[in-house]
């Protein structure tokens, strides 16, 4: 329910943006480390009881982004993609938006690289976690701050 | 509300030295105030959701339509040659409507007059997938806008729309656009408001749209009551900023934030 | 209708990982939006994206309301064999859209 709250609470402030036309409105960028705890029940959810160790994972994000809609992600994992040992899941959170799954990677040793990209949503400047799961029940992650920018000119009226 | 004020009056005071057209080896488009990562969106036409109405907008071009029977290739054929430069020439005279028509409005006169179909309507998917795929094949070819004595009343009136002040803000498009360029309003760079690349994929939006939204969207902004769709003043407008982006590269579909 | 944009390399030595881009067309609303009347704008998005190589499924990806509109979807898989790669991409409102792409594998 947090997550709605701010939502809402980010959609009020582009209502306002949009209206007021040339007020500034850049929202205040903070240092989310703690992380929501609806975010870790969805990690739970994929990790179950198993530890999130920081590495092997890297999370590619623009540290700045002018438009929240259209984020660019790229998600690569150090595995050598074997039968033995590959990456069988990759995993994407974030800890503002209404609900805290992104996307959900199903790959294996026929993928030849843990490589995954897409484009995704924020509703506001926050942390997102990348979690990968790897053919030996162990999990990795990375995380990255994004700093979304309001625009001036929004769409309004008729 | 007192920031609003403070930045709006910085923005009043600023315009009081009231700056000309922007010389031609400084004017530039509104990708080169985009960020990195969303160049590279334009940039690959197998990342730009653009292409995806272009794509639609090529099947529409040799689907039969209208009580003619006929699809546009059937007159114009093959448009990567047929349409090459015809976007970045447009708003362009109509002898029959006595006015300059944007590019929308000449697909439409297509299909009423040749097809023998109802005009699609403004934003229909539809429209902006054949306009796109029509301004796709433009995509590098400098923008040529003819001004002759038929056009010149309209490039007139377009211009005077540029520069007069309207709304409750009481801005004109040349306070922001010509004189503010390359400075910040919020999280946004100014750009100089050279349609390059239209319809453009806004981030904004989640979609593709046309000049004339875009347009509309400045007036709501400026809190003026916008045009409608198709308006005179707004295709004058269009006219006006095609002309003031002549010898500009065309990009469309462009992305833009 | 939908579109689809593709991008699968025609050709690939065999071992070869290639990259694969996808691009459909789909509003992906959240069901977090209202319309300019105050009405809830229902969840309307692509839930499931699927690549099967000959038959067999090489990448699966499970999307949320927080993908971008026009899902966009990059990924690699290795050229083990000529052949077609079918692309398949199901969702709400019984969204389903199915592509495919030829590979010459030597």
């Amino acid at each position: 329910m947090d997550d709605r709250c701010s939502r809402r609470r980010f959609l009020g402030t582009a209502a306002g943006a949009a209206a007021g036309f040339g007020l500034a409105s850049v929202i205040a960028v903070e240092p989310a480390r703690a992380t929501p705890s609806s975010m870790q029940d969805a990690i739970r959810k994929v990790a179950g009881a198993a530890t999130l160790t920081a590495g092997r994972v890297k999370l590619e994000l623009p540290p700045l982004s002018e438009n929240g809609n259209a984020v660019p992600l790229a998600v690569r994992v150090e595995s050598p993609m074997t039968e033995k040992d590959h990456v069988k899941a990759i995993h994407v959170f974030t800890e503002k938006n209404p609900q805290p799954d992104v996307v959900s990677c199903h790959l294996g040793p026929r993928a030849g690289r843990a490589t995954v990209a897409t484009r995704i949503r924020l509703a506001d400047s926050q942390t997102v976690i990348a979690v990968a799961e790897l053919s030996d029940g162990s999990f990795w992650s990375d995380r990255a701050s994004v700093v979304v920018t309001l625009a001036a000119c929004l769409e309004g009226g008729p | 509300m007192r920031r609003l004020c403070v930045a709006l009056g910085a923005i009043a005071l600023a315009v009081s030295a009231f700056a000309a057209e922007i010389p031609p080896s400084d004017r530039r488009s509104g990708y080169d105030f985009m960020s990195r990562e969303t160049r590279a969106m334009q940039d690959d036409d197998t990342a730009n959701p653009g292409m995806l109405s272009v794509l639609e907008g090529g099947t529409l071009w040799t689907r039969k339509a209208g009580g003619a029977g006929k699809a546009c290739a059937d007159c114009h054929g093959d448009a990567r040659t047929s349409m090459k430069g015809v976007a970045a020439r447009h708003p362009s005279f109509d002898a029959a409507r006595g006015r300059p028509v944007n590019l929308e409005q000449r697909i439409n006169a297509c299909r009423v007059d040749r097809q023998g179909t109802p005009p699609l309507a403004y934003e229909s998917r539809e429209l902006l997938a054949l306009s796109a795929y029509v301004a796709r094949q433009s995509r590098g070819r400098p923008i040529e806008i003819a001004v002759d004595a038929r056009t010149q009343p309209f490039l007139d009136a377009g211009r005077a729309t540029f520069h007069r002040r309207q709304g409750q803000l009481n801005l004109s498009c040349s306070q922001c656009h010509d004189d503010q360029w390359g400075r910040s309003l919020a999280g946004n760079t100014i750009p100089q408001a050279h349609p390059t690349g239209y319809p453009i994929y806004r981030l904004e939006w989640q979609a593709v749209g046309s000049l004339q939204r875009r347009l509309r969207n400045c007036f709501v902004g400026l809190r003026a009551e916008a045009y409608e769709y198709g308006a005179p003043e707004l295709v004058d407008l269009e006219l006006f900023l095609m002309w003031r982006a002549r010898g500009m590269t065309f990009e469309a579909p462009a992305v833009r934030p | 209708m939908a579109n689809v944009l593709i991008n699968v390399p025609r050709q690939a030595k065999r071992g070869e990982v290639i990259e694969i881009k996808t691009l459909v067309s789909h509003p992906m609303e959240t069901g977090y939006r209202r319309d300019q009347l105050g009405r809830e704008m229902p969840r309307d998005i692509v839930r499931r994206f699927v690549c099967t190589y000959n038959g067999t499924e090489v990448f699966r990806a499970d999307l949320h309301p927080a993908i971008s509109a026009n899902p966009f979807i990059v990924f690699s898989t290795v050229a083990t064999e000529s052949g077609t790669l079918t692309f398949r991409w199901t969702g709400d409102n019984g969204f389903s859209m199915t592509e495919s792409a030829a590979i010459t594998v030597d």
